[in-house]
């Protein structure tokens, strides 16, 4: 749901990029018509400047929150301030470009909401971007947001699914300590957390397994806490049968990254000027889009011309 | 009885398993948060088997000088700097190892082999897939019988709901699509998903009724 198109940065550069992929797409769509095949450096070229067109010359698109993102949304909104809310980091540097974007979004708004935020992993490689978000957003840009008072990053802990079975019922079981060895017991802003199923809310951002369907499966459900999703694009439509009652909202793919991430400016715009790889992943991702599906029609093209002469032999 | 005790640990287990599902009793959770550990205890042998096998495959492959043999040493090299770069810090101008705490996540290495070599890598690793699917979409997607046209015309409405030029049609693409999510994507998934369950539990029968022995090997 994209409301308007609002180009920045250099017009040019984007307007000849376009010419020269509609250009390139009237030329191939000749050729075909003449009964030749599109050979595969032509189409790994046409991708080559779909993607990086964008890039190098920015453009942006503002975008409308959709229903099912705007549920996460609202919900976050929604919460009392000091609500403790969870954020799982489930993810590997592959799945990161798709749903950090995610992360640090939630990790901004709860923030900006006052909640107080419990950071962990299920996933080995999740910690490490786990860090990155503490330091690029959390200590970049709340820095009066203190340690184990207004967040806690409990880390990864091995178990898969197992983890989330104990920690829904006991978190101290499975977690005695947070990442840097410090009692449970003696951080203020867990006092009351004895479990899980004692948060206001779990974002559990990933796409594999374990994943948001088994936070599902093992926390949300049997502990009967509200929880919301980040997953991949590829992944997200295997989430939608668990919404809207067992997942309160789902953002699926760098789309609805970008939508939250416009949300989040008009909502708060004070986070305007924050890095925003959502909406700036639109833009290739949206000229890419728009090259397969040239392909797609002159491949059809092709198919059905070859077709009409075989028929004709 | 070599092959029969396993079958009766796996008999009297996944018994218990199934009961204490239905059992609200504390001990039952407490029996059941027991098991769990041993899980994770079995996950962490299972690491160190898997490293094990790894190193082991690694440096057969070296003494035999199989085809690309040089590329293990990368192998080698980043298991065992990725390990050592882990649990070392430098913490109050010292540098140590720390075995139980997370300051080796801090250690500038760690954070560069990882920020600038494991992070760029699985980035290009998936964004070639975009080469790829164009390529695919090409060659692949084409309306041969209805089935495929059904396919086809899903997919260039799922695009189609991400292009801002489109104006005005915009919202009915984003509706269509947002139906198709909905309704026979979500039925489609629903059923896969009530399948693969029933399919898990009739596994699971005869893994405990020693019909299906894949478990024990040979």
């Amino acid at each position: 749901m994209t409301e308007a198109l609002v180009v920045t940065g250099t017009n040019l550069g984007v307007v000849i990029s376009l010419a020269l992929i509609a250009g390139g797409v009237i030329w191939l769509l000749v050729r075909s018509l003449k009964g030749k095949e599109v050979e595969r450096r032509v189409i790994f070229g046409f991708v080559l400047i779909a993607v990086s067109a964008p890039i190098l010359f920015p453009i942006t698109f503002h975008e409308q929150i959709s229903p099912v993102v705007k549920a996460v949304f609202d919900k976050i909104e929604s919460l009392p301030a000091g609500s403790t809310v969870a954020i799982s980091f489930d993810f590997d540097p592959a799945m990161a470009p798709e749903v950090q974007p995610m992360a640090n979004a939630f990790t901004r708004h709860c923030f900006a909401k006052g909640h107080k935020v419990v950071f962990l992993s299920i996933w080995a490689t999740g910690q490490s971007l786990l860090t990155s978000t503490l330091d690029t957003v959390v200590r970049r840009e709340f820095p009066e947001k203190r340690e184990r008072i207004d967040w806690v990053n409990l880390g990864y802990k091995a178990g898969n699914q197992g983890v989330l079975n104990v920690i829904v019922s006991d978190l101290r079981k499975m977690y005695p300590t947070d990442v840097n060895a410090v009692p449970l017991d003696s951080i203020p802003m867990l006092a009351e957390v004895k479990a899980f199923r004692d948060l206001s809310l779990i974002l559990a951002v990933g796409g594999g397994f374990p994943g948001p369907k088994e936070w599902v499966l093992y926390v949300g459900d049997p502990g009967n806490v509200p929880i919301a999703a980040g997953a991949a694009a590829v992944t997200a439509p295997q989430l939608y049968p668990y919404y809207p009652r067992q997942l309160i909202g789902i953002l699926g793919g760098i789309k609805s990254a970008a939508e939250y991430e416009s949300a989040m400016v008009d909502k708060y715009p004070q986070f305007d000027s924050v890095d925003k790889p959502g909406l700036r992943m639109m833009g290739p991702q949206t000229l890419a889009h728009m090259v397969i599906m040239m392909f797609i029609i002159i491949g059809n093209i092709v198919f059905f011309r070859s077709k009409r002469m075989r028929s004709q032999l | 009885m070599r092959r029969q005790l396993p079958f009766i640990l796996v008999f009297a287990f996944g018994l218990f398993m199934i009961f204490q599902y239905f059992v609200p009793h504390e001990s039952s959770e407490r029996a059941y948060e027991f098991l769990l550990d041993w899980t994770t205890i079995i996950g962490i042998f299972a690491l160190a088997v898997g490293i094990w096998s790894l190193v082991s495959v690694t440096i057969e492959k070296i003494k035999l000088r199989k085809p690309a043999w040089q590329y293990s040493f990368f192998t080698l090299a980043g298991l065992f700097l990725m390990i050592l770069f882990g649990f070392t810090a430098k913490v109050d101008g010292h540098w140590g190892f720390h075995f139980y705490t997370s300051e080796g996540l801090q250690n500038p290495m760690f954070r560069s082999f990882f920020d600038y070599i494991l992070t760029p890598i699985q980035a290009t690793m998936f964004s070639m897939l975009a080469f790829f699917i164009a390529s695919a979409a090409y060659r692949a997607f084409r309306a041969r019988n209805v089935l495929a046209t059904l396919l086809l015309i899903a997919a260039l409405i799922m695009m189609m709901r991400f292009n801002p030029f489109l104006g005005p049609v915009g919202p009915l693409f984003e509706k269509t699509a947002n139906w198709l999510l909905n309704v026979p994507s979500l039925a489609a998934n629903r059923a896969i998903i009530i399948g693969i369950g029933l399919g898990m539990v009739a596994t699971a029968l005869k893994v405990i009724l020693g019909i299906e022995r894949g478990y024990m090997g040979k």
